[in-house]
Protein backbone atom coordinates (compact mmCIF):
# COMPACT_ATOMS: atom_id res chain seq x y z
CA UNK A 1 0.00 0.00 0.00
CA UNK A 2 2.89 2.34 0.35
CA UNK A 3 1.83 4.22 3.55
CA UNK A 4 3.37 2.92 6.23
CA UNK A 5 2.21 2.63 9.54
CA UNK A 6 -1.94 3.76 8.39
CA UNK A 7 -4.76 2.51 7.11
CA UNK A 8 -7.12 3.46 4.42
CA UNK A 9 -10.60 3.74 4.23
CA UNK A 10 -12.64 3.95 1.29
CA UNK A 11 -16.12 4.97 0.97
CA UNK A 12 -17.90 5.05 -2.81
CA UNK A 13 -21.16 6.52 -4.34
CA UNK A 14 -21.54 5.50 -7.44
CA UNK A 15 -24.11 7.28 -10.56
CA UNK A 16 -25.66 4.94 -13.37
CA UNK A 17 -27.57 6.05 -15.89
CA UNK A 18 -30.43 4.19 -16.50
CA UNK A 19 -31.39 3.41 -20.26
CA UNK A 20 -35.08 3.84 -19.74
CA UNK A 21 -36.87 5.40 -22.67
CA UNK A 22 -37.96 8.38 -20.89
CA UNK A 23 -36.69 10.62 -17.89
CA UNK A 24 -37.64 10.41 -14.46
CA UNK A 25 -40.18 13.02 -14.03
CA UNK A 26 -40.89 13.96 -17.95
CA UNK A 27 -41.86 12.08 -21.13
CA UNK A 28 -38.98 13.70 -22.95
CA UNK A 29 -36.87 10.59 -24.72
CA UNK A 30 -33.41 9.40 -22.37
CA UNK A 31 -31.03 9.19 -25.48
CA UNK A 32 -27.26 10.24 -26.07
CA UNK A 33 -25.62 12.27 -28.71
CA UNK A 34 -28.87 14.41 -30.22
CA UNK A 35 -28.56 17.93 -30.80
CA UNK A 36 -28.64 19.64 -27.43
CA UNK A 37 -31.61 20.36 -25.65
CA UNK A 38 -33.79 18.10 -28.63
CA UNK A 39 -34.57 16.19 -25.93
CA UNK A 40 -35.98 19.08 -23.32
CA UNK A 41 -39.77 20.10 -22.83
CA UNK A 42 -41.05 22.57 -19.68
CA UNK A 43 -40.65 20.36 -17.01
CA UNK A 44 -37.08 19.71 -17.69
CA UNK A 45 -36.38 23.49 -17.67
CA UNK A 46 -37.88 23.62 -14.59
CA UNK A 47 -40.92 25.61 -15.41
CA UNK A 48 -43.35 26.41 -12.62
CA UNK A 49 -47.08 24.32 -12.58
CA UNK A 50 -45.58 21.81 -14.70
CA UNK A 51 -46.89 19.02 -12.67
CA UNK A 52 -44.24 16.08 -13.33
CA UNK A 53 -45.48 12.60 -12.57
CA UNK A 54 -42.94 9.60 -11.48
CA UNK A 55 -41.50 7.15 -14.22
CA UNK A 56 -42.88 3.57 -13.15
CA UNK A 57 -40.01 1.91 -14.95
CA UNK A 58 -37.50 3.77 -13.19
CA UNK A 59 -38.70 2.95 -10.25
CA UNK A 60 -38.65 -0.61 -11.30
CA UNK A 61 -35.44 -0.57 -12.93
CA UNK A 62 -33.68 0.54 -9.27
CA UNK A 63 -35.61 -2.26 -7.65
CA UNK A 64 -34.08 -4.34 -9.89
CA UNK A 65 -30.52 -3.29 -8.56
CA UNK A 66 -31.36 -3.53 -4.97
CA UNK A 67 -32.72 -6.77 -5.74
CA UNK A 68 -29.20 -8.01 -7.55
CA UNK A 69 -27.34 -6.40 -4.50
CA UNK A 70 -29.23 -8.02 -2.38
CA UNK A 71 -30.35 -5.08 -0.61
CA UNK A 72 -34.09 -4.76 1.37
CA UNK A 73 -36.60 -2.82 -0.93
CA UNK A 74 -38.35 -0.35 0.53
CA UNK A 75 -42.15 -0.60 1.24
CA UNK A 76 -42.65 2.99 0.88
CA UNK A 77 -41.22 5.73 -0.79
CA UNK A 78 -41.67 9.74 -0.79
CA UNK A 79 -39.38 11.69 -2.92
CA UNK A 80 -37.27 14.73 -1.33
CA UNK A 81 -36.11 17.79 -2.65
CA UNK A 82 -31.83 18.45 -2.61
CA UNK A 83 -31.72 22.44 -3.21
CA UNK A 84 -29.04 23.58 -4.93
CA UNK A 85 -27.58 26.37 -7.40
CA UNK A 86 -26.65 25.54 -10.68
CA UNK A 87 -27.05 25.95 -14.44
CA UNK A 88 -26.96 22.97 -15.22
CA UNK A 89 -30.09 21.99 -13.24
CA UNK A 90 -32.72 24.61 -13.81
CA UNK A 91 -35.09 23.37 -10.97
CA UNK A 92 -32.79 24.37 -8.14
CA UNK A 93 -32.96 21.51 -6.53
CA UNK A 94 -32.76 17.87 -7.55
CA UNK A 95 -35.37 15.10 -6.73
CA UNK A 96 -34.17 12.09 -4.84
CA UNK A 97 -34.95 9.44 -1.80
CA UNK A 98 -32.89 11.32 1.17
CA UNK A 99 -35.37 9.81 3.85
CA UNK A 100 -36.89 6.46 1.77
CA UNK A 101 -34.37 4.89 -0.55
CA UNK A 102 -35.14 2.42 -2.33
CA UNK A 103 -32.96 -0.19 -1.53
CA UNK A 104 -30.41 -0.60 2.14
CA UNK A 105 -28.41 -3.05 3.55
CA UNK A 106 -27.14 -4.68 0.48
CA UNK A 107 -23.25 -6.33 -0.50
CA UNK A 108 -21.19 -7.36 -2.88
CA UNK A 109 -19.12 -9.52 -2.92
CA UNK A 110 -15.72 -8.55 -4.73
CA UNK A 111 -13.09 -11.13 -6.08
CA UNK A 112 -9.77 -9.52 -5.25
CA UNK A 113 -6.98 -10.06 -7.49
CA UNK A 114 -5.40 -12.93 -5.02
CA UNK A 115 -8.50 -14.91 -5.55
CA UNK A 116 -9.88 -13.98 -2.08
CA UNK A 117 -13.80 -12.54 -1.53
CA UNK A 118 -14.65 -9.76 0.07
CA UNK A 119 -17.87 -8.92 0.83
CA UNK A 120 -18.53 -4.64 0.28
CA UNK A 121 -21.65 -3.49 1.73
CA UNK A 122 -23.98 -1.18 0.16
CA UNK A 123 -25.64 1.23 2.73
CA UNK A 124 -28.25 2.51 0.29
CA UNK A 125 -29.71 2.95 -3.24
CA UNK A 126 -31.67 6.01 -4.35
CA UNK A 127 -33.40 6.66 -7.63
CA UNK A 128 -32.52 10.12 -8.70
CA UNK A 129 -32.49 12.54 -11.49
CA UNK A 130 -29.01 13.64 -13.41
CA UNK A 131 -28.33 16.77 -14.66
CA UNK A 132 -28.01 18.87 -17.59
CA UNK A 133 -24.33 19.25 -19.02
CA UNK A 134 -22.38 22.50 -18.97
CA UNK A 135 -19.68 23.68 -21.75
CA UNK A 136 -17.32 26.42 -20.68
CA UNK A 137 -17.02 28.41 -23.35
CA UNK A 138 -13.46 31.02 -23.35
CA UNK A 139 -15.35 34.08 -24.33
CA UNK A 140 -17.01 34.93 -20.59
CA UNK A 141 -20.25 32.67 -20.90
CA UNK A 142 -20.62 28.76 -20.33
CA UNK A 143 -22.85 26.79 -22.60
CA UNK A 144 -25.68 24.15 -21.54
CA UNK A 145 -27.68 21.66 -22.87
CA UNK A 146 -30.40 19.44 -21.06
CA UNK A 147 -31.22 16.44 -22.72
CA UNK A 148 -29.46 14.73 -19.58
CA UNK A 149 -31.32 16.68 -17.25
CA UNK A 150 -33.69 14.40 -15.65
CA UNK A 151 -32.32 11.02 -17.29
CA UNK A 152 -33.04 8.46 -14.47
CA UNK A 153 -29.60 7.31 -11.90
CA UNK A 154 -29.33 4.86 -9.75
CA UNK A 155 -27.12 5.97 -6.84
CA UNK A 156 -25.54 2.89 -5.02
CA UNK A 157 -23.61 4.06 -2.04
CA UNK A 158 -21.49 1.80 -0.42
CA UNK A 159 -20.06 1.43 3.22
CA UNK A 160 -16.52 2.65 3.98
CA UNK A 161 -15.83 -0.93 3.63
CA UNK A 162 -12.98 -0.45 0.68
CA UNK A 163 -9.24 -1.10 1.87
CA UNK A 164 -7.32 -0.02 -0.75
CA UNK A 165 -6.99 2.04 -4.34
CA UNK A 166 -6.90 -2.14 -5.86
CA UNK A 167 -9.87 -2.92 -3.74
CA UNK A 168 -11.59 0.22 -4.91
CA UNK A 169 -11.06 -0.50 -8.69
CA UNK A 170 -11.96 -4.03 -7.93
CA UNK A 171 -15.58 -2.96 -5.99
CA UNK A 172 -16.40 -0.76 -9.15
CA UNK A 173 -15.35 -3.25 -11.81
CA UNK A 174 -17.65 -5.88 -10.29
CA UNK A 175 -20.20 -3.21 -9.80
CA UNK A 176 -20.70 -2.26 -13.31
CA UNK A 177 -20.88 -6.05 -14.27
CA UNK A 178 -23.70 -6.60 -11.63
CA UNK A 179 -25.54 -3.42 -12.77
CA UNK A 180 -24.76 -4.52 -16.64
CA UNK A 181 -26.24 -8.07 -15.72
CA UNK A 182 -29.58 -6.57 -14.48
CA UNK A 183 -30.21 -4.65 -18.02
CA UNK A 184 -30.69 -1.07 -16.31
CA UNK A 185 -27.89 0.35 -17.90
CA UNK A 186 -25.29 -0.09 -20.49
CA UNK A 187 -22.84 1.26 -18.03
CA UNK A 188 -20.61 3.26 -20.97
CA UNK A 189 -17.36 4.69 -19.59
CA UNK A 190 -17.06 7.24 -22.68
CA UNK A 191 -20.57 8.14 -22.12
CA UNK A 192 -20.73 8.82 -19.06
CA UNK A 193 -23.26 6.65 -18.13
CA UNK A 194 -21.73 5.61 -14.55
CA UNK A 195 -19.37 8.20 -11.92
CA UNK A 196 -17.96 7.77 -8.94
CA UNK A 197 -17.71 10.04 -6.38
CA UNK A 198 -15.39 9.05 -4.06
CA UNK A 199 -13.99 9.36 -0.22
CA UNK A 200 -10.77 8.43 1.55
CA UNK A 201 -9.32 9.33 4.96
CA UNK A 202 -6.34 7.52 6.25
CA UNK A 203 -6.03 6.59 10.41
CA UNK A 204 -3.06 4.69 11.82
CA UNK A 205 -3.48 1.17 12.59
CA UNK A 206 -5.32 0.46 15.68
CA UNK A 207 -6.99 3.68 15.53
CA UNK A 208 -10.73 3.61 16.42
CA UNK A 209 -11.62 6.69 15.18
CA UNK A 210 -11.73 7.38 11.31
CA UNK A 211 -9.39 10.48 10.07
CA UNK A 212 -11.00 13.00 8.25
CA UNK A 213 -12.42 12.47 4.87
CA UNK A 214 -11.27 14.33 1.53
CA UNK A 215 -14.11 14.02 -1.12
CA UNK A 216 -13.75 13.41 -4.99
CA UNK A 217 -16.69 14.32 -7.22
CA UNK A 218 -17.36 12.74 -10.28
CA UNK A 219 -14.48 10.37 -11.55
CA UNK A 220 -15.63 8.61 -14.66
CA UNK A 221 -12.78 6.07 -15.34
CA UNK A 222 -12.08 3.37 -12.87
CA UNK A 223 -8.37 3.85 -13.50
CA UNK A 224 -8.50 7.73 -12.54
CA UNK A 225 -10.26 6.62 -9.55
CA UNK A 226 -7.21 4.09 -8.53
CA UNK A 227 -4.73 6.94 -9.54
CA UNK A 228 -6.79 9.37 -7.49
CA UNK A 229 -6.64 7.01 -4.38
CA UNK A 230 -3.07 5.90 -4.88
CA UNK A 231 -2.04 9.72 -4.43
CA UNK A 232 -4.15 10.81 -1.85
CA UNK A 233 -3.25 7.88 0.48
CA UNK A 234 0.47 9.23 -0.27
CA UNK A 235 -0.56 12.67 0.17
CA UNK A 236 -2.49 12.50 3.15
CA UNK A 237 -0.06 9.87 5.10
CA UNK A 238 3.10 12.61 4.04
CA UNK A 239 1.06 15.58 5.90
CA UNK A 240 0.36 13.31 9.27
CA UNK A 241 3.78 11.95 9.50
CA UNK A 242 4.73 15.74 8.98
CA UNK A 243 2.92 16.47 11.84
CA UNK A 244 0.04 18.18 10.07
CA UNK A 245 -3.25 18.05 9.77
CA UNK A 246 -5.51 16.62 7.39
CA UNK A 247 -8.56 19.24 6.11
CA UNK A 248 -12.11 18.51 5.04
CA UNK A 249 -12.32 19.16 1.59
CA UNK A 250 -13.23 18.83 -1.88
CA UNK A 251 -10.51 17.55 -4.42
CA UNK A 252 -10.19 17.08 -7.95
CA UNK A 253 -7.81 14.32 -9.86
CA UNK A 254 -5.87 15.42 -12.83
CA UNK A 255 -4.83 12.87 -15.52
CA UNK A 256 -1.71 14.70 -16.67
CA UNK A 257 -0.07 14.73 -13.20
CA UNK A 258 -1.70 11.84 -12.22
CA UNK A 259 -2.48 13.46 -8.90
CA UNK A 260 -5.35 15.48 -6.98
CA UNK A 261 -5.43 19.20 -6.57
CA UNK A 262 -7.43 21.48 -4.27
CA UNK A 263 -10.99 22.70 -5.31
CA UNK A 264 -12.44 24.14 -1.80
CA UNK A 265 -12.22 23.47 1.67
CA UNK A 266 -15.28 22.69 3.01
CA UNK A 267 -16.05 24.36 6.31
CA UNK A 268 -19.01 22.35 7.82
CA UNK A 269 -21.31 19.75 6.29
CA UNK A 270 -23.05 20.37 2.98
CA UNK A 271 -26.65 22.14 3.72
CA UNK A 272 -28.81 20.75 1.02
CA UNK A 273 -32.20 21.85 2.75
CA UNK A 274 -33.63 18.41 2.44
CA UNK A 275 -37.58 18.52 2.33
CA UNK A 276 -40.30 16.41 1.15
CA UNK A 277 -41.23 17.04 -2.49
CA UNK A 278 -45.14 18.18 -2.32
CA UNK A 279 -45.56 17.35 -6.44
CA UNK A 280 -45.37 13.86 -6.70
CA UNK A 281 -47.10 11.11 -4.98
CA UNK A 282 -45.71 8.74 -2.89
CA UNK A 283 -44.85 5.32 -3.79
CA UNK A 284 -46.13 1.75 -2.24
CA UNK A 285 -44.17 -0.99 -3.21
CA UNK A 286 -45.80 -4.21 -1.85
CA UNK A 287 -43.84 -7.91 -2.63
CA UNK A 288 -46.46 -8.75 -5.14
CA UNK A 289 -44.24 -5.95 -6.66
CA UNK A 290 -41.44 -6.27 -5.95
CA UNK A 291 -41.51 -10.79 -7.13
CA UNK A 292 -42.69 -9.25 -10.70
CA UNK A 293 -39.66 -7.32 -10.79
CA UNK A 294 -37.44 -10.35 -9.38
CA UNK A 295 -39.03 -12.68 -12.02
CA UNK A 296 -38.22 -9.85 -14.70
CA UNK A 297 -34.08 -9.68 -13.26
CA UNK A 298 -32.02 -11.01 -16.08
CA UNK A 299 -29.84 -13.87 -14.43
CA UNK A 300 -26.34 -12.48 -12.88
CA UNK A 301 -23.08 -12.47 -14.76
CA UNK A 302 -21.94 -14.79 -12.12
CA UNK A 303 -24.53 -17.33 -11.92
CA UNK A 304 -24.12 -18.07 -15.76
CA UNK A 305 -20.23 -18.43 -15.48
CA UNK A 306 -20.84 -21.17 -13.12
CA UNK A 307 -23.56 -22.55 -15.37
CA UNK A 308 -20.98 -22.65 -18.39
CA UNK A 309 -18.29 -23.22 -16.42
CA UNK A 310 -20.56 -26.58 -14.64
CA UNK A 311 -22.61 -27.75 -17.03
CA UNK A 312 -21.45 -26.57 -20.24
CA UNK A 313 -17.54 -27.99 -20.27
CA UNK A 314 -16.15 -24.03 -20.91
CA UNK A 315 -12.89 -22.71 -19.51
CA UNK A 316 -13.36 -20.65 -16.45
CA UNK A 317 -11.19 -17.98 -18.80
CA UNK A 318 -13.85 -18.30 -21.70
CA UNK A 319 -16.75 -18.01 -19.62
CA UNK A 320 -15.32 -14.30 -17.75
CA UNK A 321 -15.25 -13.31 -21.92
CA UNK A 322 -18.75 -14.32 -22.52
CA UNK A 323 -20.12 -12.61 -19.48
CA UNK A 324 -18.59 -9.02 -20.69
CA UNK A 325 -21.37 -7.36 -21.69
CA UNK A 326 -24.61 -8.71 -20.83
CA UNK A 327 -25.64 -8.88 -25.11
CA UNK A 328 -22.88 -11.15 -25.09
CA UNK A 329 -24.38 -13.58 -22.40
CA UNK A 330 -27.68 -13.82 -23.62
CA UNK A 331 -26.65 -14.18 -27.58
CA UNK A 332 -24.98 -16.88 -26.33
CA UNK A 333 -27.39 -18.95 -23.95
CA UNK A 334 -30.21 -18.05 -27.34
CA UNK A 335 -27.02 -19.92 -29.29
CA UNK A 336 -27.33 -23.22 -27.20
CA UNK A 337 -30.93 -22.56 -26.94
CA UNK A 338 -31.21 -23.32 -30.42
CA UNK A 339 -29.07 -26.31 -30.64
CA UNK A 340 -25.39 -25.34 -31.06
CA UNK A 341 -22.59 -27.30 -29.88
CA UNK A 342 -21.55 -25.44 -26.52
CA UNK A 343 -17.61 -25.33 -26.97
CA UNK A 344 -17.76 -24.53 -30.80
CA UNK A 345 -20.02 -21.72 -30.02
CA UNK A 346 -18.18 -20.35 -27.32
CA UNK A 347 -14.81 -20.30 -29.86
CA UNK A 348 -16.55 -18.39 -32.49
CA UNK A 349 -18.25 -16.05 -30.46
CA UNK A 350 -14.80 -15.10 -28.59
CA UNK A 351 -12.65 -15.66 -31.46
CA UNK A 352 -14.49 -14.96 -34.89
CA UNK A 353 -17.31 -12.61 -33.93
CA UNK A 354 -15.53 -10.53 -30.96
CA UNK A 355 -12.93 -9.86 -34.05
CA UNK A 356 -15.61 -8.91 -36.30
CA UNK A 357 -16.84 -6.53 -33.67
CA UNK A 358 -13.19 -4.85 -33.07
CA UNK A 359 -12.91 -5.02 -36.76
CA UNK A 360 -16.03 -2.99 -38.32
CA UNK A 361 -16.24 -0.94 -34.60
CA UNK A 362 -19.54 -2.46 -33.67
CA UNK A 363 -21.76 -3.79 -30.75
CA UNK A 364 -22.99 -7.28 -30.85
CA UNK A 365 -26.43 -5.79 -31.53
CA UNK A 366 -25.26 -3.92 -34.20
CA UNK A 367 -24.49 -6.70 -36.60
CA UNK A 368 -26.93 -8.92 -38.77
CA UNK A 369 -25.90 -11.98 -36.93
CA UNK A 370 -28.53 -14.04 -35.18
CA UNK A 371 -28.31 -16.59 -32.45
CA UNK A 372 -30.26 -18.98 -34.85
CA UNK A 373 -28.02 -18.22 -37.65
CA UNK A 374 -24.71 -19.14 -35.53
CA UNK A 375 -26.19 -22.13 -33.90
CA UNK A 376 -26.76 -23.11 -37.59
CA UNK A 377 -23.40 -22.78 -38.56
CA UNK A 378 -21.90 -24.70 -35.73
CA UNK A 379 -24.68 -27.60 -36.66
CA UNK A 380 -23.06 -27.92 -40.16
CA UNK A 381 -19.52 -28.29 -38.75
CA UNK A 382 -20.63 -30.31 -36.28
CA UNK A 383 -22.45 -32.86 -38.77
CA UNK A 384 -20.23 -32.57 -40.94
CA UNK A 385 -21.83 -30.89 -43.91
CA UNK A 386 -19.02 -28.26 -44.14
CA UNK A 387 -15.79 -28.01 -43.11
CA UNK A 388 -13.84 -25.97 -40.73
CA UNK A 389 -12.16 -24.23 -43.77
CA UNK A 390 -15.66 -23.88 -45.79
CA UNK A 391 -17.36 -22.42 -42.17
CA UNK A 392 -14.62 -19.35 -42.87
CA UNK A 393 -17.02 -18.51 -45.90
CA UNK A 394 -20.21 -19.18 -44.01
CA UNK A 395 -19.26 -17.13 -41.53
CA UNK A 396 -18.57 -13.97 -43.29
CA UNK A 397 -22.10 -14.51 -44.82
CA UNK A 398 -23.95 -14.89 -41.41
CA UNK A 399 -22.25 -11.75 -40.17
CA UNK A 400 -24.24 -10.17 -43.29
CA UNK A 401 -27.43 -11.78 -42.03
CA UNK A 402 -27.33 -14.80 -44.79
CA UNK A 403 -28.97 -18.27 -43.63
CA UNK A 404 -25.99 -20.55 -43.59
CA UNK A 405 -27.58 -23.62 -44.82
CA UNK A 406 -28.74 -21.97 -47.64
CA UNK A 407 -25.44 -19.71 -48.40
CA UNK A 408 -23.42 -22.95 -48.24
CA UNK A 409 -25.69 -24.85 -50.57
CA UNK A 410 -26.01 -21.73 -52.93
CA UNK A 411 -21.89 -21.38 -53.34
CA UNK A 412 -21.30 -25.17 -52.85
CA UNK A 413 -19.75 -24.98 -49.51
CA UNK A 414 -21.02 -28.70 -48.54
CA UNK A 415 -18.74 -31.49 -47.91
CA UNK A 416 -19.53 -34.91 -49.93
CA UNK A 417 -19.67 -37.58 -47.56
CA UNK A 418 -21.84 -39.83 -49.45
CA UNK A 419 -19.76 -43.16 -49.19
CA UNK A 420 -21.25 -44.29 -52.95
CA UNK A 421 -20.01 -41.39 -54.49
CA UNK A 422 -16.98 -40.88 -52.42
CA UNK A 423 -15.96 -45.11 -53.53
CA UNK A 424 -16.74 -44.43 -57.28
CA UNK A 425 -13.83 -42.15 -57.00
CA UNK A 426 -11.50 -44.30 -54.48
CA UNK A 427 -11.60 -46.54 -57.48
CA UNK A 428 -10.68 -44.80 -60.25
CA UNK A 429 -7.55 -42.98 -58.10
CA UNK A 430 -6.64 -46.73 -57.09
CA UNK A 431 -6.90 -47.99 -60.65
CA UNK A 432 -5.18 -45.31 -62.15
CA UNK A 433 -1.92 -45.26 -59.23
CA UNK A 434 -0.92 -49.03 -59.21
CA UNK A 435 2.33 -47.49 -57.77
CA UNK A 436 1.02 -45.59 -55.04
CA UNK A 437 -0.73 -48.89 -53.74
CA UNK A 438 3.12 -50.48 -53.88
CA UNK A 439 4.26 -47.72 -51.96
CA UNK A 440 1.23 -47.88 -49.55
CA UNK A 441 2.05 -51.86 -48.87
CA UNK A 442 5.73 -51.28 -48.62
CA UNK A 443 4.98 -48.70 -45.83
CA UNK A 444 5.67 -45.34 -47.17
CA UNK A 445 3.22 -43.02 -45.54
CA UNK A 446 3.11 -40.40 -48.35
CA UNK A 447 1.76 -42.43 -50.56
CA UNK A 448 -1.88 -42.22 -48.52
CA UNK A 449 -1.39 -38.14 -48.94
CA UNK A 450 -0.68 -38.02 -52.50
CA UNK A 451 -3.55 -40.35 -53.37
CA UNK A 452 -6.02 -37.96 -50.82
CA UNK A 453 -4.33 -35.18 -52.59
CA UNK A 454 -5.69 -36.62 -56.16
CA UNK A 455 -9.10 -36.94 -54.53
CA UNK A 456 -9.80 -33.66 -53.18
CA UNK A 457 -8.86 -32.41 -56.53
CA UNK A 458 -11.85 -34.95 -58.14
CA UNK A 459 -13.83 -33.41 -55.83
CA UNK A 460 -13.24 -30.07 -56.06
CA UNK A 461 -12.23 -29.94 -52.31
CA UNK A 462 -15.50 -30.72 -51.39
CA UNK A 463 -15.11 -34.29 -50.07
CA UNK A 464 -15.07 -34.52 -45.86
CA UNK A 465 -11.37 -35.02 -45.30
CA UNK A 466 -12.17 -37.64 -41.91
CA UNK A 467 -14.35 -39.88 -43.89
CA UNK A 468 -12.23 -39.51 -47.66
CA UNK A 469 -9.14 -41.03 -45.35
CA UNK A 470 -11.19 -43.67 -43.74
CA UNK A 471 -12.60 -45.02 -47.21
CA UNK A 472 -9.40 -45.00 -48.57
CA UNK A 473 -7.47 -46.92 -46.10
CA UNK A 474 -10.15 -49.37 -45.87
CA UNK A 475 -9.98 -49.92 -49.89
CA UNK A 476 -6.04 -49.89 -49.73
CA UNK A 477 -5.87 -52.56 -47.16
CA UNK A 478 -8.06 -54.89 -49.39
CA UNK A 479 -6.32 -54.40 -52.04
CA UNK B 1 -44.30 28.54 25.51
CA UNK B 2 -40.63 28.70 24.26
CA UNK B 3 -40.03 31.38 21.59
CA UNK B 4 -38.27 30.23 18.47
CA UNK B 5 -35.20 32.48 17.78
CA UNK B 6 -33.00 32.79 14.76
CA UNK B 7 -29.72 34.09 15.23
CA UNK B 8 -27.88 36.66 12.67
CA UNK B 9 -25.25 33.79 11.44
CA UNK B 10 -27.90 31.70 10.95
CA UNK B 11 -29.81 34.31 8.66
CA UNK B 12 -26.43 35.30 6.66
CA UNK B 13 -25.99 31.31 6.10
CA UNK B 14 -29.31 30.88 4.78
CA UNK B 15 -28.97 33.85 2.85
CA UNK B 16 -25.61 32.30 1.28
CA UNK B 17 -27.06 29.23 0.44
CA UNK B 18 -29.55 31.31 -1.67
CA UNK B 19 -26.94 33.67 -3.08
CA UNK B 20 -28.01 36.70 -1.40
CA UNK B 21 -25.68 39.08 -0.24
CA UNK B 22 -27.07 41.58 2.56
CA UNK B 23 -25.31 44.35 4.25
CA UNK B 24 -25.19 44.93 7.81
CA UNK B 25 -28.55 46.93 8.08
CA UNK B 26 -30.47 44.28 6.19
CA UNK B 27 -28.78 41.14 7.99
CA UNK B 28 -30.28 42.98 11.38
CA UNK B 29 -33.62 43.63 9.72
CA UNK B 30 -34.34 40.01 8.57
CA UNK B 31 -33.22 38.50 11.59
CA UNK B 32 -35.96 40.83 13.53
CA UNK B 33 -38.62 40.02 11.02
CA UNK B 34 -37.66 36.00 10.69
CA UNK B 35 -37.62 35.74 14.34
CA UNK B 36 -41.18 37.22 13.99
CA UNK B 37 -42.47 35.28 11.57
CA UNK B 38 -41.23 31.84 13.55
CA UNK B 39 -42.78 33.12 16.68
CA UNK B 40 -46.26 33.11 15.08
CA UNK B 41 -45.32 29.52 13.94
CA UNK B 42 -44.81 28.41 17.38
CA UNK B 43 -48.47 29.27 17.80
CA UNK B 44 -48.36 25.46 16.27
CA UNK B 45 -46.35 23.60 18.70
CA UNK B 46 -48.96 24.16 21.21
CA UNK B 47 -51.05 20.83 19.46
CA UNK B 48 -49.98 17.96 20.82
CA UNK B 49 -48.41 15.86 17.35
CA UNK B 50 -47.39 13.28 19.20
CA UNK B 51 -49.54 10.37 17.65
CA UNK B 52 -49.62 12.42 14.34
CA UNK B 53 -47.53 11.30 11.65
CA UNK B 54 -45.94 13.59 9.67
CA UNK B 55 -47.19 14.83 6.40
CA UNK B 56 -45.61 14.75 3.20
CA UNK B 57 -48.49 14.85 0.53
CA UNK B 58 -51.43 16.79 1.34
CA UNK B 59 -53.64 14.53 -1.08
CA UNK B 60 -54.48 10.59 -0.08
CA UNK B 61 -53.37 9.64 -3.27
CA UNK B 62 -50.33 6.75 -3.65
CA UNK B 63 -48.73 5.18 -6.93
CA UNK B 64 -49.37 7.72 -9.32
CA UNK B 65 -46.56 6.74 -12.11
CA UNK B 66 -46.49 7.27 -15.66
CA UNK B 67 -45.69 4.17 -18.16
CA UNK B 68 -41.82 4.60 -19.55
CA UNK B 69 -42.75 6.04 -23.11
CA UNK B 70 -41.19 8.63 -24.46
CA UNK B 71 -43.22 11.30 -25.87
CA UNK B 72 -41.05 14.45 -27.25
CA UNK B 73 -43.12 17.52 -26.67
CA UNK B 74 -40.96 19.47 -29.01
CA UNK B 75 -40.90 22.94 -27.09
CA UNK B 76 -36.99 22.96 -27.51
CA UNK B 77 -37.33 26.17 -29.72
CA UNK B 78 -40.00 27.52 -27.41
CA UNK B 79 -37.93 27.47 -24.78
CA UNK B 80 -34.45 28.91 -25.76
CA UNK B 81 -36.06 31.52 -27.21
CA UNK B 82 -37.40 32.29 -23.99
CA UNK B 83 -33.80 31.72 -22.50
CA UNK B 84 -32.46 34.77 -21.82
CA UNK B 85 -29.54 34.06 -23.92
CA UNK B 86 -29.40 31.02 -26.20
CA UNK B 87 -26.64 30.60 -29.02
CA UNK B 88 -26.30 26.86 -31.05
CA UNK B 89 -28.77 25.44 -28.94
CA UNK B 90 -27.25 25.99 -26.39
CA UNK B 91 -28.65 27.89 -23.29
CA UNK B 92 -25.72 30.70 -22.60
CA UNK B 93 -25.30 31.60 -18.79
CA UNK B 94 -22.36 33.62 -17.24
CA UNK B 95 -19.15 31.87 -17.70
CA UNK B 96 -19.19 28.91 -14.47
CA UNK B 97 -15.97 28.00 -12.47
CA UNK B 98 -15.39 24.56 -12.14
CA UNK B 99 -16.19 22.53 -9.07
CA UNK B 100 -18.81 24.45 -8.36
CA UNK B 101 -22.30 22.44 -8.71
CA UNK B 102 -22.78 18.79 -7.91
Amino acid sequence: MGTGNFETTIGLEVHVEMQTNSKLLSPSPVHYGDEPNENTNVIDFGYPGVLPVANKGALEYGMRVALALHATVSPFIRWDRKNYFYPDNPKAYQTTQSQTPIGTNGYLDVTLEDGTVKRVRIKEMHVEEDAGKNTHGSDGYSYVDLNRQGTPLIEIVSEPDIASPEEAYAYLEQLRQAVLFTGVSEAKMQEGQMRADVNISIRPYGSDTFGTKVEMKNINSFNYVRNALIFEEKRQAEVLRAGGEIRQETRRYDEPTKSTILMRVKEGADDYRYFPEPDLSPVVIDQTWIDEVAASLPKSAGDRRNHYVNDLGIEPYDAEVLTQTLAMANFYDDTIAAGADPKRAANYLIGDVNAYMNKHQVELQDTELTPEHLAGMVKLIEDGTISTKQAKQVFEAIMTGEEPETFAKAHGLVQLSDPDVLLAWITEVLDNNPQSIEDFKGGKDRATGYLIGQLMKMSKGQANPSVLNKLLLAELNKR
Amino acid sequence: MAETTITRDEVAHVAGLAKLAFNDAELDQFTTQLSDILNIFDTLSEVGTDNVDPTYSVTETVNHLRDDVADNWGQKQELLDNAPLAAAGLIKVPAILDGEGE
